[in-house]
């Protein structure tokens, strides 16, 4: 039968909208306005933008990772050296305090001085940025990958699979991840300092992706007997669309939020191994290894710790800033008004 | 082959012996205990029962739906056009799932992905089953869209289930189930969620579009006065059980079981004087714990001795009428009587 014919009669179709939207405030809490048309990803970010300490953290992080990316081409430009130019006068490799020129005047030339090769500590310390910050993102991914689903798969399915699959992860949980790391990188010690890299972000994301498929598979647990996962089984959608376009969107904000405070978490970890001499390897810096370079002459030259620690412990506070703001705008519930 | 013979006596399902047990921390709870039905092409059938009577665990049941653990399929046969549902492969049920089995669930509010557009969740069914191409599906969920009287279905397709109110929502459930023009279509409590007002609509709705398309339909409710103008059969449900079974006008009119009779009275009837209204006594038994006799027995207002001690016979009283009582015979004469009595009072 054509369909044209069982359009319905003029009653049902002319709802008034303007009735809709009033139905639609009566089941929005107080002082919550959905207006027709706002996503859950506006009204989110709206939400965020109200809350000082996230913006401030989403600006800082930013302005360093910008500065990170494109800081160590600029001072190359403007000063003619780059993180690793030695100065090839003897004379000159000594470290210089910040603001001070080799003959002891004002100088703009090293606003957080240098090493104890002459080296430019600013420009070190913006290139190691760019390691640390890479380190903590591509790890986080690789958690993000392997621990979502992995708890996706074990919280759907359930019974005995998920016993399985959750009790491996209680194993792992119970290894003290840092020694695992550390076995890691060393029994697969590459030769070149990007291969040891490449090693870290393996090492690093294969023991981080535990607490998130913890999250999400309780994500999932709870969902999985929503009305809408049996609508979509009664359509006869395969059980991996359902996991991974029905179920897993729904524990976005929650994986999120996560992510968000597990950048800084890997980055730390990182920041650690490298002082241990097990990550970042030279010529490659990040502000793990600076400081671990630094805190050789603590006594003497002070800024050699100073700033590649100031900067990563401003940088991990507004990640973690921003991580608690989104999981205030991502999740209403937990929300204080 | 028998197979086609079965299905040659025009019952689209064929529904025999079903039993869903659940095995729980209480003991073994027999949600759904032995139920037959038959179900003809483009008729309605209608299931009626209070809460935690088994309606919703035998229409999942049919489409193998039922959580497992701790819910099972125990014995039973649903044969479906002359398939035996319950012996295909996953594979196969989900392709009759949605293609030519839809379902639409009772809250609305909840049984659509929050995170999904409308139009995405309707293009997903047409995309599935019908091999449409995303343009093709998109312009399907519109029509379907349109089809339910979504006002302004082309605007109002990308918008989240947040945006739509609980009627609306409810017709595009309507709209998802349809898409795919099923042979079947399974609403379980379909208006349980709304507003009276909106309630008529839905009906309304799914009665016309089911007389546009010749679907069958079965209606699960607990609501007699939905069930009245909307089903062709009727099936009462009891503690996992059918406690009657008719026409829908047979059995509102001759009910042959103290159970039906009891769940009629207690419609409220807005021209009845007095300001009481009637309601069966007492509360579902616990199914996992079943007296021997009849599980109606404590609340049913003629219990006699053997109630409690032996299991009823299901009792045929005309051609399509059953009943699952003791007495089915006494209670439809009775049923029976009043009717004439009414009758020859209204003539005169």
């Amino acid at each position: 039968m054509n369909k044209d014919q069982r359009i319905p009669e003029p009653e049902v179709i002319h709802t008034p909208p303007e009735f809709v939207v009033a139905e639609e405030e009566l089941h929005t809490p107080a002082g919550e306005e959905i207006v027709a048309g706002t996503s859950l990803w506006k009204d989110a970010w709206r939400r965020l933008l109200k809350n000082r300490l996230a913006v401030f953290g989403m600006v800082v992080v930013i302005l360093v990772a910008v500065a990170s990316l494109v800081g160590p081409e600029i001072i190359k430009r403007v000063n003619g050296f780059g993180p690793d130019y030695i100065p090839s006068d003897s004379q000159l490799i000594k470290s210089f305090a910040p603001f001070k020129a080799p003959d002891g005047s004002f100088s703009w030339k090293h606003p957080m001085g240098t090493d104890n090769q002459g080296r430019d500590i600013m420009a070190r310390v913006l290139q190691g940025g760019q390691i640390s910050l890479m380190v903590g993102i591509i790890a986080t991914i690789v958690s993000l990958l392997i621990g979502v689903a992995y708890g996706a798969v074990a919280g759907y399915l359930g019974g005995r699979i998920d016993n399985l699959m959750m009790r491996f992860v209680d194993i792992l949980y119970s290894l003290p991840y840092i020694i695992l790391v550390i076995v890691l990188l060393a029994m697969f010690r590459s030769s070149t300092a990007v291969g040891q890299l490449v090693l870290l972000f393996i090492a690093l994301g294969s023991v981080s992706w535990l607490t998130m498929a913890r999250i999400v598979r309780g994500q999932v647990l709870s969902l999985k007997n929503q009305e809408f996962v049996l609508a979509a089984r009664a359509t006869g959608v395969s059980t991996t669309r359902i996991i991974f376009r029905h179920i897993v969107p729904n524990t976005l904000g929650p994986v999120i939020v996560y992510a968000t405070l597990t950048i800084p978490t890997v980055m730390l970890s990182e920041a650690f191994l490298s002082y241990l001499g097990f990550g970042v390897q030279p010529p490659l810096a990040s502000w793990g290894s600076l400081a671990a370079d630094g805190i050789q002459n603590i006594a003497i030259f002070p800024w050699q710790l100073i700033f590649p620690g100031l900067t990563m412990a401003l940088t991990l506070f507004s990640l973690n800033f921003l991580g608690d703001g989104l999981r205030d705008a991502l999740d209403p519930q937990m929300r204080k008004v | 082959m028998p197979l086609t013979e079965m299905t040659d006596n025009g019952n689209l399902l064929e529904v025999t012996d079903l039993r869903t047990y659940f095995d729980t921390e209480d003991g073994i709870v027999k949600a759904v205990d032995g139920i037959s039905f038959q179900l003809k092409r483009g008729e309605t059938l209608g299931i009626v029962g209070e809460s935690g009577s088994g309606k919703s665990v035998t229409n999942l049941s049919i489409i193998r739906l039922v959580p497992t653990p701790p819910g099972k399929i125990v014995s039973g046969e649903v044969i479906f056009d002359g398939e035996n549902l319950l012996t295909l492969s996953n594979e196969a049920i989900r392709q009759i799932r949605g293609r030519r089995i839809a379902m639409i669930f009772q809250d609305p509010m909840t049984s659509l992905n929050p995170f999904m557009k409308v139009s995405r969740q309707l293009m997903e069914m047409t995309r599935l089953h019908l091999g449409h191409t995303k343009q093709q599906a998109y312009e399907h969920a519109i029509k379907m869209l349109e089809t339910v009287g979504i006002p302004d279905a082309r605007a109002r397709a990308d918008n989240y289930p947040h945006e739509f109110s609980g009627g609306m929502r409810q017709r595009v459930m309507i709209a998802m189930a349809l898409s795919c023009e099923p042979e079947l279509l399974i609403a379980d409590e379909p208006t349980t969620a709304l507003d009276v007002t909106i309630q008529a609509q839905i009906l309304e709705l799914i009665k016309r579009l089911k007389q546009a398309t010749g679907t069958s339909v079965i209606l699960i409710t607990h609501d007699l006065g939905i069930v009245a103008g909307m089903t062709d059969h009727l099936l009462v449900m009891y503690a996992g059980k059918v406690f009657e079974q008719a026409p829908t006008k047979e059995l509102f009119a001759t009910p042959g079981n103290p159970y039906t009779k009891g769940l009629l009275r207690s419609v409220p009837d807005p021209s009845a004087e007095q300001g009481q209204l009637y309601q069966i006594p007492g509360l579902p038994p616990d199914v996992a714990h079943l007296p021997p006799g009849c599980p109606f027995a404590a609340r049913c207002d003629r219990v006699q001795e053997i109630c409690h001690r032996e299991f009823p016979p299901f009792v045929q009283l005309t051609v399509d009428h059953r009943s699952l009582c003791h007495f089915a015979h006494e209670v439809y004469e009775e049923s029976r009587a009043e009717v004439g009595a009414s009758s020859s009072q209204s003539n005169r």
